[in-house]
């Protein structure tokens, strides 16, 4: 027997599918129109853009050539045309898009085009504190500056990750710019720190020059070298 | 409306216990209803100064754990009627408080005195955060030496965070009572200033209690010192200070040098 293997077809299949797409209806005059979809372009520019668009050229009378201008104008700016709407199909240049029909309404959702909002840039950080702080309490604050509002007692620990404003005597330790911010300086109105340091860096009471003990000054790093220069 | 004061000062031996004494017996004195609670479990030293040592039945921890009533613990001052001690107990160590023992002896306590003085023990351990807990007011006692005034420096930095008070977002009301003030040494500098005291504490002055023979004489016969000899410099700095407390506005002495009287220069003897 002679068997012939026949190549199996296949079969096409046609899908249907919806989409929502926007309905342009222009009006008389078509310039004036334009000027309009200008104004919503201007506004949000790339509204637009990638979305269907089906024009309704129902309360236009536009020749073949007319429509072909409106459409190839609306290119121009960016909007592609899926389809016409509200005209007959005869006469029309075939390159056009095509002629729909059975459009239904439906609700949009108004889909914002994300803003891309300027925001200010965040303040910087600061801890302000509006009382004393006591022998054995330890005060970390790695997101920015720390200001005390009176003194910080012997054996009382500041740690801030930007500058330390001390209004008041400074008697424990204070550790400024530990997450290596080389500029950060520690403040205060009377010196008699046990220890200051800024990015690592410190200085112990007894490297502090006596002459400006009880002094107000300030401790910033010059290079690799902690300074403290009296304030004034 | 019952006061809670809380008498305290991270470092020991610097006259809390005696403070209390005085400021209890002065304040009693005033006609107001007063307890003094010693909360120094284990180290009980209020029922000495307070000439009570003999009359200890039951204590704080046997109030706290149930086992006695309040008013089985609670001894009656003979000198002064209004005046009460709640004694520690000498056995037990300060693991034996517990925060709901003394919510409720405290509670209880508001309901029948004036003032509720805790005499606190040294430290920043349970002892001493359970005695402040509960304080309304705080009396904070230091020596003019720079290592009692950092003490007392971490004592206030606790009274504004561990106290039930503070964490109701409150302030404790602070005072600070400097003890042992030495006027001749002050005057040849040997000693911290008031100023400077006041400077680092940042804290309004309660009173100076000079250093005086009077205060050791009327702890070895058990009285408050304020009751022992009324008339002697710190008996009356003690009572200012009482006065302070209760509301009332006094000029405070910043005691000085007694004058040697001519015999006693003569004789070389010492002015007390």
């Amino acid at each position: 027997m002679d068997a012939k293997v026949e190549p199996q077809r296949q079969v096409m299949r046609l899908r249907g599918r919806s989409y929502v797409a926007f309905v342009f209806s222009p009006f008389m005059p078509i310039m004036n129109w334009l000027e309009e979809i200008d104004a919503t372009l201007a506004q949000s520019p790339g509204f637009f853009a990638g979305r269907p668009i089906v024009l309704d050229l129902a309360a236009v009378e536009l020749s073949s050539h007319g429509v072909a201008h409106l459409v190839s104008s609306l290119e121009t700016r960016g909007i592609r045309v899926l389809g016409l709407e509200g005209i007959e199909p005869d006469g029309l240049d075939p390159k056009l898009p095509p002629v729909l029909s059975g459009g239904r309404g439906c609700v949009v959702e108004q889909v914002e085009p994300k803003k891309v909002e300027v925001q200010p840039p965040p303040p910087a950080p600061s801890l302000l504190l509006r009382s004393p702080v006591r022998s054995g309490q330890r005060i970390v604050y790695t997101e920015g500056d720390v200001t005390v509002l009176g003194s910080v007692g012997s054996g009382a620990e500041i740690v801030a990750g930007g500058s330390i404003h001390v209004y008041g005597t400074l008697r424990g330790r204070a550790m400024a710019g530990i997450n290596g911010n080389s500029d950060a300086r520690i403040y205060c109105q009377k010196i008699e720190a046990e220890l200051l340091a800024i990015d690592g860096y410190y200085q112990t009471a007894e490297d502090i020059g006596e002459t400006l003990r009880r002094q107000p000054a300030q401790a910033w790093l010059d290079g690799d070298v902690l300074r403290i220069t009296p304030l004034n | 409306m019952a006061k809670v004061l809380v008498v305290t000062s991270g470092k020991g031996g610097v006259g809390k216990t005696t403070s209390t004494a005085a400021l209890g017996a002065a304040l009693a004195q005033r006609g107001e209803k007063v307890v003094v609670v010693d909360f120094d479990v284990g180290l009980r030293n209020l029922d000495l100064i307070m000439g009570a040592e003999r009359r200890v039945v039951f204590d704080l921890i046997n109030v706290a754990q149930g086992v006695a009533k309040l008013s089985q613990a609670l001894i009656r001052d003979k000198r002064l009627e209004s005046l009460w001690l709640l004694p520690a107990s000498q056995t037990r160590d300060k693991d034996a408080l517990t925060d709901e023992g003394v919510r409720d002896i405290i509670a209880d306590l508001r309901t029948k005195f004036d003032w509720i003085i805790c005499d606190s023990p040294a430290g920043i351990e349970r002892g001493a955060t359970l005695a402040m807990r509960y304080a309304d007011e705080a009396v904070v006692v230091t020596n003019p030496e720079v290592s009692s005034v950092r003490d007392a420096d971490r004592i206030i930095g606790m009274l504004d965070s561990k106290t039930v008070k503070a964490e109701q977002g409150e302030q404790i009301k602070k005072h600070v009572l400097i003890t042992r003030y030495d006027t001749s040494r002050a005057a040849r500098g040997e000693m911290l200033n008031i100023d400077d005291i006041l400077e680092i504490l940042a804290v309004p002055l309660l009173g100076i209690i000079p250093e005086s023979q009077d205060v050791l004489k009327a702890s070895n016969v058990g009285s408050p010192v304020t009751l022992n000899n009324a008339g002697s410099q710190p008996a009356r700095a003690y009572i200012d200070a009482a006065r302070r407390l209760s509301g009332e506005t006094v000029d405070m002495v910043v005691p000085t040098e007694q004058r040697r009287g001519f015999m006693d220069r003569l004789l070389g003897r010492r002015a007390a």
